[in-house]
């Protein structure tokens, strides 16, 4: 069984939802990103979303895209990116880690080149924002081929038969984006995102993560009540750009917010 | 050069999702899948509807003022020396640049979907004060994102914008040019989905917009062809226009590609040379990628990162192109090449001495590329350029280039 797959079921036999973090590679320094994975993963983060900077985050707010940038500044490439996993397995061989980043980067680099860096540096999926399933055959058959699962997003404006669609490509856990907007939104419903979740669970039993407008342990708690995982991105990048100065605080102050989240969802 | 058969099944791409062979399609978060689904099947649906093909055809005549004449270039032709140059006039459409035939398109399609809010990327601004244009006339509230560099080098445009009612949106991040002001644009897309309509200014982005826009602009080719044939009594050698986004040369190119006697060729904008790096050149020197919806030629590094660009003209400021042309290039149907910032100024003074048209600098490169090229042809050959915009709202940046404060 791959690692995500393990990680949810045994959270499912302990009855708790994941804790997803979304961090981006290199922010605010390359030094910075694997001791802060690690922290995460202490502060009880279950599966961790590392972000491959790219310098046009079309997806992305303000906060994510600064948060590029500060990478960039570094120039951080995906191969950097991978070699940040590599170290981060060489302690922690149980936490699944996902690269959500743009397309451009991973064609540069090449399908089959970076699926098999990929795989050798132990990343367990990537979810490619602007991949919808429609143009990703041959890449997610690639990933398939090097056991990496591809990780799909579901939107409040998906179409019942385009969710049909997006479940069966979809492998490891399917990202539900619980809001019209860019990462860093507000204005979460989560009676709207349980309605959703019900009906994308007609067509699939993969686990349902909820990102985008969870900013505190409360609306993780209420979002963790709803969906499988909690995945929470803006509100950690939000803290490392305010120690973009004070780097070496970076981890733990980040992780404090993780570790509050924790709590209040294992309540 | 491919065979008859392969030009015309050319002529009829993109298939069914979008795809110009490879090159095309939609790439963008799942978010705005079902608004571009939305967008197709109404687009599909009215583009056939005589009623929507009368509307449009109606606004192109009355308020646009089309067709746009074909003008023999006759003192310029002598001066260059060889081929006899024509130029398809659209900076004599109103607004000054062929960006309206398009956002009178879209607009309509707006009108028709019931949305109240359009948004709008702009380089050079002349696709946001034709945006701004029909908004005003059609009652919608307008927004233009424009990159901070832009909105200083274009000041009148963006005066023009405001006195039209619309807001723009000075865009901070990245660049600050052309392709930061469309990644805020798909920002507030996805933000307003429900109530907001994209007009997106040339030939590239998601499926269906590279096809509507092309099909909005043929309008350019189906008339500088009959002109041509009218006052020639045969087609041209060769059609050569600038390409940024590339919407300006496909709608004069789309409408001759099954005639392979006539040569296409779309100038890419060489800043200060492609051996500089500093240029906006991506069918010329860059690679095929994926950005802003399609998979295209783009200027970026090895790692994938998109590179900054450089253009004297705001409008070919632009890391990407419409996917037909990369189709284009790659079948060998069409040809592309670059002139220099230098070369394009030439260009511009150049006519505006001997012709009394002062030409948009993104049309300029067009014109310089003409010039050249018509000094290895016949005098009995023909070119048409396509002059796709005036040159007014350049008169800043050239007076700075002469030192002159105005």
């Amino acid at each position: 069984m791959s690692r995500i797959a393990n990680c949810f079921a045994a959270l499912k036999n302990e009855g708790r939802k994941a804790l997803i973090p979304y961090v981006t590679a290199g922010d605010p320094t390359p030094t910075v990103t694997v001791p802060l994975l690690h922290a995460l993963v202490e502060a009880g983060a279950d599966v961790i979303e590392l972000g491959v900077p790219f310098s046009d985050p079309m997806a992305d707010g303000p906060v994510i895209q600064l948060a590029c940038e500060r990478a960039l500044s570094h120039d951080v490439r995906l191969t950097d990116v991978l070699a940040m996993v590599k170290t981060f397995r060489e302690t922690n061989d149980h936490t699944p880690v996902v690269l959500m980043g743009y397309l451009n980067p991973v064609e540069s680099m090449g399908y089959e080149g970076f699926a098999k860096a990929a795989q050798a540096a132990g990343v367990d999926g990537v979810l490619t924002v602007d991949l919808p399933p429609e143009e990703g055959g041959e890449f997610s058959s690639i990933m398939q081929a090097h056991e990496i699962d591809t990780i799909f997003l579901l939107a409040p404006t998906s179409r019942e038969e385009r969710i049909k669609r997006i479940c069966e490509h979809g492998s490891g856990y399917l990202y539900y984006v619980s809001v019209k907007g860019v990462t860093g939104s507000s204005a979460l419903n989560v009676e709207e995102v349980e309605a959703r979740l019900n009906l994308v669970r007609k067509y699939t039993n993969l686990p349902l993560g909820v990102g985008f407008g969870i900013k505190d342990p409360a609306s993780a708690k209420q979002v963790a009540q709803v969906s499988d995982g909690v995945i929470v991105g803006s509100v950690l990048v939000n803290k490392i750009a305010d120690l973009v100065t004070a780097p070496e605080r970076v981890p733990a102050e980040v992780a404090a917010i993780i570790k509050a989240m924790r709590t209040e969802m294992d309540n | 050069m491919p065979t008859p058969t392969d030009l015309k099944a050319l002529s009829q791409l993109p298939d069914s999702r979008g795809h110009f062979g490879p090159y095309g399609g939609r790439f963008v978060s799942e978010t705005l899948m079902a608004a571009l689904e939305q967008l197709e099947e109404t687009y599909e649906k009215l583009w056939r509807d005589p009623e929507f093909q009368r509307e449009f055809d109606y606004d192109l005549a009355h308020y646009v003022g089309r067709p746009s004449p074909l003008y023999h270039a006759t003192h310029l032709s002598d001066k260059v020396g060889g081929a006899q140059i024509y130029l398809k006039r659209e900076d004599l459409n109103h607004t000054g640049a062929h960006k309206v035939n398009n956002t009178i398109g879209q607009a309509l399609l707006a009108k028709y979907t019931g949305k109240p809010r359009v948004i709008a990327e702009t380089g050079a601004g002349q696709h946001g004060v034709a945006t701004a244009t029909v908004a005003a006339r059609l009652g919608l509230e307008c927004q233009v994102y424009m990159g901070a560099e832009d909105v200083q080098r274009q000041a009148l445009n963006v005066y023009r914008m405001k006195l039209l009612g619309a807001t723009v949106i000075p865009v901070e991040s990245g660049t600050r040019t052309l392709k930061d002001a469309m990644n805020e644009a798909m920002r507030d897309w996805v933000t307003n989905v429900d109530n907001t309509f994209y007009i997106i200014g040339t030939a590239a982005g998601p499926h269906p917009y590279p096809k509507l826009v092309r099909d909005f602009q043929c309008i350019i080719g189906r008339e500088a062809r009959s002109q041509c044939l009218e006052m020639t009594g045969r087609l041209p050698d060769a059609l050569v226009a600038c390409v940024g986004g590339g919407s300006n040369a496909i709608g004069l190119f789309h409408p001759f590609i099954e005639d392979a006697s006539v040569r296409m060729i779309g100038v890419e904008a060489g800043g200060y040379g492609l051996e500089t790096g500093h240029h906006a050149a991506p069918l010329s020197a860059g690679h095929p990628g994926v950005l802003h919806g399609n998979r295209t030629y783009l200027m970026s590094d090895d790692a994938g990162q998109i590179l900054g660009t450089h253009s004297v003209s705001a409008g070919l400021d632009y890391p990407g192109v419409g996917p037909e042309h990369s189709y284009l290039k790659d079948s060998g149907r069409a040809e592309y090449v670059n002139a220099t910032d230098e070369e394009a100024m030439d260009a511009f003074r150049m006519l505006t001495r001997v012709e009394g048209i002062m030409p948009a600098l993104e049309s300029s490169h067009a014109v310089a590329h003409a010039m050249k090229l018509a000094k290895e042809m016949d005098k009995d050959q023909i070119i048409v350029v396509n002059l796709s915009g005036r040159g007014d709202k350049d008169i800043h940046t050239v007076a700075q280039i002469d030192g002159i404060n105005i």
